[in-house]
């Protein structure tokens, strides 16, 4: 009885090992290339904040920005924001490869993609627009 | 005696590539949640406030 029961017991510590193992590692997001695009990112705020703010610029569902109503940019600022926006969505991209990269697993790129468009709307302030899963703007 | 040899064995590679594939194609959800917050307080420049940080020391009446 006790004998048949062993390697059950030893292969559900393994499987459960593994599990806990992958749960409770951290992502790798120290890589060059992920600080370069972080403060590249975070230097552009200053430009793309008040944006978000007036609800010219949203948070799409993939994770990137959009301008959604460009009436709301003074003419003098759009032609800026445009490329601000542009410029973002290549950093945004290029993050999100890059994370799941610097962890030696370039397909999870997708999933690092889905997690971080939930995680900016989370952390959006309120007043900030943003697509929800069926693509429709939301004012949080 | 034969016999659980055996089936230990099938146990054995069973339990090693099950624990292979876990961690081969396991997303570490968690992990990327915390990760994405990090660099999103970042970007962003959030401070703690928003995060509901380590509870506050009651004083002591």
């Amino acid at each position: 009885m006790m004998k048949s029961f062993k390697p059950m017991l030893f292969c559900a510590c393994l499987a459960m090992t593994s599990i806990a193992w992958a749960q409770q590692a951290d992502l790798e997001i120290n890589s060059p290339a992920v600080s370069a695009l972080k403060s590249s990112m975070q230097s552009r705020h200053g430009v793309l904040g008040p944006h978000f703010a007036s609800g010219a610029v949203g948070l799409t569902k993939d994770g990137l920005v959009t301008v959604r109503d460009a009436n709301a940019i003074p003419l003098s600022q759009r032609q800026a924001v445009n490329s601000a926006v542009n410029d973002e969505n290549r950093d945004r991209q290029g993050l999100y490869r890059e994370i799941a990269r610097a962890n030696n697993h370039p397909e999870w790129e997708g999933q690092v993609r889905d997690t971080f468009a939930q995680r900016w709307v989370q952390k959006a302030q309120s007043g900030w627009w943003y697509q929800d899963a069926s693509g429709a703007w939301k004012k949080k | 005696m034969n016999h659980f040899a055996k089936s230990y064995a099938v146990f054995l590679i069973a339990g090693c590539l099950s624990a292979c594939v876990t961690i081969n194609i396991y997303f570490p959800a968690a992990a990327a949640e915390k990760a994405a917050d990090k660099i999103i307080d970042e970007v962003w420049q959030l401070k703690q406030g928003e995060k509901p940080a380590n509870p506050a020391p009651t004083p002591q009446q």
